[in-house]
């Protein structure tokens, strides 16, 4: 492998694992503080990623369609928690792995009925479609260093909401101990409400930005959720910088397993989970 | 939490003579079924041995598992690669090498899996299970996406003569049912064994088990390894049945199935499961069945039917069938029943 071969698979995996923490950030934190096991989070990439297609193929803009998209999947996000999960903080995690199971069959079903069953391409916008020249033969599409640049932004923007702001400090306190953040007359409802409509928000702008790299198909979500999964065993459930740590890793091993071991790259990461399993049973960043 | 949810392990009279009246229907069955009718309640009998080896695990032992499918469909494969292209082979020795193939894959998996508890290892469950989709989904030498057909029924016979003929619907019917019986009895035995009482136990304190001596760790990696194994039993007469086997069957959406169908029936006791596999199969049939109304094939939106079908029993059924019969009939005595649980 050459260096820029190996340069090209180093953003890739960047990229890769940044996307995958803008999901496992979200599947995290609702998890630790609400206690709650989503399947459907992956149908969240999804409705995102449907968003991008629809919302580019009416108004030709992308920034718009992110805007307007993340705008939408906030507001479903709070009706989706208004009306169903709120039921469930306090229920057995067997009734959440059912209720989110059930989910995911309704949302593929609305997608199939407004969207179709077909494969659709997204655009990459006009301002982002050059690459950059690496060697002769090799570059390295600019889009894709827009990608990594928003995730790097959001998970900016999200590590100084949590650990800088007054929210971020009630969020903290609500996963530390839920019932003295209620005595203390904080409004835990209205925080595992946001909580939830900022991990939908998150997983919607990771679906709108991966659209024009990996187009847009039904099922597309459960893949992208079984590595969230991992993700978040690896790093440990409720810890956001657990998550980053192993969603970069999870990249790694995976965008370089495909070139260097091709045969068994499917499965190394699951290897990578289980070693860290015998190693820490609770991830590397419990908290 | 499972170890809060009311348990219904010893089964109500009513809830016995009702189980005796659906054996003797099922006996009776293939007089009167039609050959398609047949076929179909040998599989949701399949499913009911299926959901009964969750039940052990996701009922008994509190451990919800995410991946169970990854066992049911393992046997199956390994059917399909013992079985040679040109000739069928016995029974006696594909049957237990597809069994042990199963359960190896329990035993190593389980190793890594029980040392987790509630949402990881929900989480880690069905990461493993996807893990073992994934080796046979992207290797071509696999089957890959397409599966594999398995060409025979296995034979089976002592010394040259066929003892049944399991190309016949009706035989292997009746096999299936034998085999689900064996299974239930067996399930039943273990529950009020020193080996069931202990799960029972594990699920409803870890910690407490843990400090009167018992080694949890080995009791979850032998109710995982046989739960995995009694998966196994299942895929492979699923492999029987159908000729063909593909990696969708060790997707996550059948695990889920899985789930559903215990929690369907009510759980922790096997019954629940056979009621479960059969009540969900049967939806599942009416809902793809669902006739054209105003120009809308209603039928084709499956999903959105199914999916509404799970969230509403979640929310309003959580005992399921069984809870909802013991609270019909025992009246009094289901309070009586869920404070042990």
């Amino acid at each position: 492998m050459d260096f820029a071969t190996f340069l090209i698979q180093l953003l890739n995996s960047v990229q890769y694992g940044l996307l995958l923490f803008m999901l496992a950030a979200g599947l995290t934190l609702i998890f630790g503080i609400m206690g709650v096991v989503n399947l459907a989070h992956g149908s969240f990439y999804m409705l995102g990623a449907y968003l991008a297609y629809a919302l580019t193929a009416r108004w030709g803009s992308l920034t718009l369609a992110i805007l307007a998209g993340v705008a939408l999947a906030i507001v479903f996000g709070l009706l989706l928690e208004r009306l169903l999960f709120r039921h469930f903080y306090d229920r057995d995690h067997l009734d959440q792995v059912l209720l989110t199971f059930g989910l995911i069959y309704i949302f593929e079903e609305l997608r199939s009925l407004l969207w179709g069953d077909d494969v659709h391409g997204v655009q990459v916008p006009a301002l982002l479609a050059a690459s950059i020249p690496l060697t002769e033969n090799q570059s390295y599409p600019v889009y894709r260093i827009f990608m990594a640049g928003v995730c790097i932004l959001l998970a900016l923007g999200l590590y100084l909401l949590i650990s800088k702001t007054r929210l971020g400090m009630k969020i903290r306190a609500g996963a530390f101990n839920r019932d003295m953040t209620e005595a203390l007359g904080i409004n835990i409802r209205r925080i595992h409400a946001v909580v939830f409509a900022l991990g939908v928000g998150l997983a919607a702008v990771a679906g709108i930005i991966a659209a024009p790299v990996s187009s847009v198909y039904p099922n597309m979500g459960s893949q992208v959720l079984i590595m969230c999964f991992v993700v978040v065993v690896i790093g440990g459930i409720g810890s956001v910088r657990g998550a980053l740590i192993a969603a970069l890793l999870v990249g790694l091993v995976d965008t370089f397993g495909k070139v260097l071991l091709p045969q068994v790259a499917g499965m190394l990461v699951y290897m990578l989970m289980a070693a860290v399993l015998l190693w820490r049973p609770e991830g590397l960043f419990k908290q | 939490m499972s170890a809060a949810r009311a348990h219904l392990e010893r089964l109500p009279t009513g809830v016995r003579v009702a189980l005796v009246l659906g054996l003797l229907a099922l006996l009776a069955f293939p007089l009167v079924g039609s050959d398609f009718y047949t076929q179909m309640v040998t599989r949701m009998m399949i499913l009911a041995i299926f959901a009964m080896s969750l039940d052990l695990l996701q009922g008994v032992s509190g451990l919800v598992s995410l991946g169970h499918a990854a066992y049911f469909g393992l046997a199956g494969y390994a059917l399909a690669f013992l079985m040679p292209q040109n000739e069928a082979a016995s029974i006696w020795w594909t049957l237990p090498l597809s069994l042990l193939a199963s359960g190896l894959a329990a035993l190593v998996i389980g190793f890594f899996v029980v040392r987790t508890h509630g949402i990881y290892f929900i989480m880690v469950t069905m990461a493993f299970a996807q893990m073992v989709f994934y080796l046979f989904f992207d290797n071509k030498a696999l089957g890959g996406s397409d599966g594999l057909y398995i060409n025979f029924r296995p034979t089976v016979a002592i010394g040259g003569t066929t003892l049944l003929d399991l190309d016949n619907r009706v035989v292997l019917y009746y096999l299936t049912l034998f085999l689900l019986l064996a299974v239930f009895v067996f399930l039943r035995r273990l529950l009020w064994s020193p080996f069931g009482r202990t799960l029972a136990g594990i699920r409803v304190n870890e910690h407490r088990m843990r400090a009167m001596g018992f080694g949890t760790f080995a009791y979850k990696l032998s109710a995982f390894t046989l739960a995995g194994t009694l998966a196994g039993l299942a895929g492979y007469l699923w492999g029987v049945q159908s000729g063909y086997i593909n990696p969708e069957l060790m997707g996550f959406h059948m695990s889920a199935h899985a789930i559903m169908m215990v929690i369907l029936g009510g759980m922790g006791n096997f019954a629940g499961a056979i009621v479960g596999a059969f009540s969900f199969e049967y939806v599942l049939h009416l809902l793809k069945d669902l006739p054209t109304v105003g120009g809308v094939n209603l039928g084709k939106h499956w999903q959105l039917w199914m999916g509404s079908f799970i969230v509403l029993v979640v929310f309003f059924a959580p005992r399921g069938v069984l809870g909802i019969v013991q609270r019909l009939t025992a009246g009094k005595s289901a309070g009586k029943d869920d404070s042990h649980g």
